[in-house]
């Protein structure tokens, strides 16, 4: 604990204080990008709805079975249901997957249901014009974020782990499991899982996402002709965008859990006007 | 007696919590449908498009698609849209093995020409084996033999003022026989080393789902640009006066007219 830090703390009232935790650039851009990738997110799975399988090689047909197929089945009664089929293993997912309720109520054939997808029709042309505008939204956002974060030192003072950090992994991951969260000075700082979750996705998920997706379109294959077999091949970089999406929406369920079991109040305000109440810990006693 | 009204006020806090958080997602998700419905907003997304289409144009302007090995090949082509045009004019052409097809090209040129299969299986040809990338997200390889469109073009001899390459197509949209399928591309895409008018498929005549006997194939933009059962070619300086004014059957849907991605 600095001196000056250690002042502030000694003259703070019992409930603690309020400190600047985020800057506006970055409560900004977080914001910015939370609206980018639900919305990527969203008409992707409609874009995926178009073509309800996924391959792994140079194309949909190269006499291997997909891997991931959802589609629908009419019985002799007529009634329909949802078949999800994952490595040869058939299951019956109607009402999730494959057969799914339209927003009237009517079951339709559709690999992810409306309530998920943007639009929440069977629309692929609008889905892509969304999907389209924002990459380039979330592009463009990820990029002046990177920037700010190296320009402003974000990176190398916030996100960037210290070698106690690296020693603190063990104790790190005890205190997550436990659902213990520092408090007092130590709660100012990211903890180690914080900055390596964050750098994964800043600096690999996100970018290999814009890279994969890139992967998908004819045009840009041929800028350097052959360099998606990197991913195993065209329809591999279709399929790899739509597991990595899904180990995004992980990440945000584990981010949000986080940020409601360690103050979700005092998470959210800092994320929008920028304060963080730090509340005396054990470790300023 | 604290205890139990706190859970429960926490249990209150987290179904409000739950409830808000579904809430705001039917509510985003619908207000977002409102908006793919409104004349204004789709205007704004696709205002991406010609960004999209700069951006291709400048990094990868004589870029060449991928070509594969024998080995890539998919099994089966996948056909997909029209398997079959079905008209009394089509069926009447593959009857007669397409002896009396004739490729109409005109417009803006300087020298019209109708070719038969024959002549134009004399042109100078080109084979390639690529992948065919479906707006739908599936891709299939195959081996297309055709006419370079460059070769067309020395042949007929564009007019200064012709931008774009109309293709008008045998297979109806609508159920009554009209709404013929058609698409575009711009003189560059036309002038392409890899866009041919293909005629055979895996090395035999192109069957009649896959667009016989004649269909573009201009690699680097998706399946809907590769149109098929191709009977004229048009040089037109602007597009707008034809059918829905976008350039192509799924342009005048919404579709993109650059499918480069």
């Amino acid at each position: 604990m600095t001196i000056a830090t250690a002042a502030v703390a000694a003259s703070a009232p019992a409930d603690g204080y309020l400190y600047d935790r985020h800057t506006l650039a970055v409560r900004v851009m977080h914001w910015i990008n939370v609206i980018a990738v639900a919305v990527l997110f969203a008409s992707g799975l409609q874009i995926f709805n178009a073509y309800p399988a996924l391959n792994f090689g140079r194309s949909s047909y190269t006499g291997a079975p997909p891997v991931l197929e959802i589609g629908a089945r009419v019985a002799p009664s007529g009634e329909l249901s949802g078949v999800t089929r994952v490595f040869g293993a058939e299951f019956d997912t109607t009402g999730f997957l494959g057969v799914t309720r339209a927003a009237d109520g009517q079951w339709e054939p559709s690999a992810f249901p409306h309530w998920m997808t943007l639009p929440g029709t069977r629309w692929l042309s609008m889905a892509r014009s969304w999907h389209f505008f924002f990459a380039w939204v979330f592009v463009i956002n990820g990029a002046l974020f990177v920037l700010y974060s190296i320009a402003s030192r974000h990176l190398a003072r916030d996100l960037a782990p210290t070698r106690a950090d690296l020693r603190g992994i063990g104790a790190s991951i005890r205190d997550h499991l436990r659902l213990r969260h520092p408090r007092g000075e130590a709660a100012k700082r990211y903890n180690v899982l914080q900055k390596f979750a964050y750098l994964a996705i800043i600096f690999i998920a996100l970018p290999l996402m814009i890279v994969l997706g890139f992967g998908m379109s004819p045009w840009l294959n041929s800028v350097f002709p052959g360099w998606v077999d990197v991913f195993g091949g065209r329809q591999s970089a279709r399929s790899l965008h739509f597991i990595i999406a899904w180990l995004l929406v992980a990440f945000v369920v584990i981010h949000v859990f986080e940020m409601i079991v360690s103050g979700l109040w005092n998470n959210l305000r800092s994320m929008l006007t920028g304060r963080y109440r730090v509340t005396p810990g054990p470790s300023d006693e | 007696m604290n205890r139990p009204f706190r859970l429960r006020r926490r249990n209150a806090r987290r179904r409000f919590l739950a409830a808000t958080a579904a809430a705001a997602s039917a509510l985003a998700l619908s207000g977002c449908d409102n908006l793919s419905r409104s004349t204004w907003f789709p205007r704004i997304l696709d205002a991406a498009e010609p960004l999209n289409k700069a951006v291709a144009k400048l990094i990868g302007r004589r870029a060449v698609a991928q070509e594969f090995a024998e080995s890539d090949l998919s099994p089966e082509f996948r056909s997909n849209g029209t398997a079959d045009p079905g008209t009394a004019q089509y069926n009447a052409w593959v009857a007669n093995g397409f002896a009396d097809y004739r490729l109409a090209v005109g417009g803006l040129v300087e020298a019209p020409r109708a070719l038969s299969l024959a002549e134009l299986r004399a042109l100078p040809a080109r084979t390639q084996i690529t992948r065919h990338d479906c707006v739908e997200g599936w891709s299939a390889i195959g081996k297309w033999k055709g006419v370079p469109f460059a070769a067309l073009m020395e042949l007929v001899r564009p007019k200064m003022d012709a931008r774009y390459v109309v293709l008008h197509c045998a297979d109806p949209m609508a159920s009554d026989d009209t709404d013929l399928y058609y698409e575009s591309i711009d003189l560059d895409d036309a002038r392409h080393p890899q866009t041919i008018l293909a005629y055979d498929l895996n090395g035999a005549p192109l069957p009649v789902p896959n667009g016989a006997p004649i269909r573009l194939r201009v690699e680097r933009q998706l399946g809907y640009k590769h149109a098929k059962f191709v009977t004229a070619i048009e040089f037109v300086a602007s597009f707008a006066h034809i059918a829905g004014g976008r350039g192509g059957y799924w342009e005048d849907q919404g579709y993109q007219w650059w499918a480069g991605i």
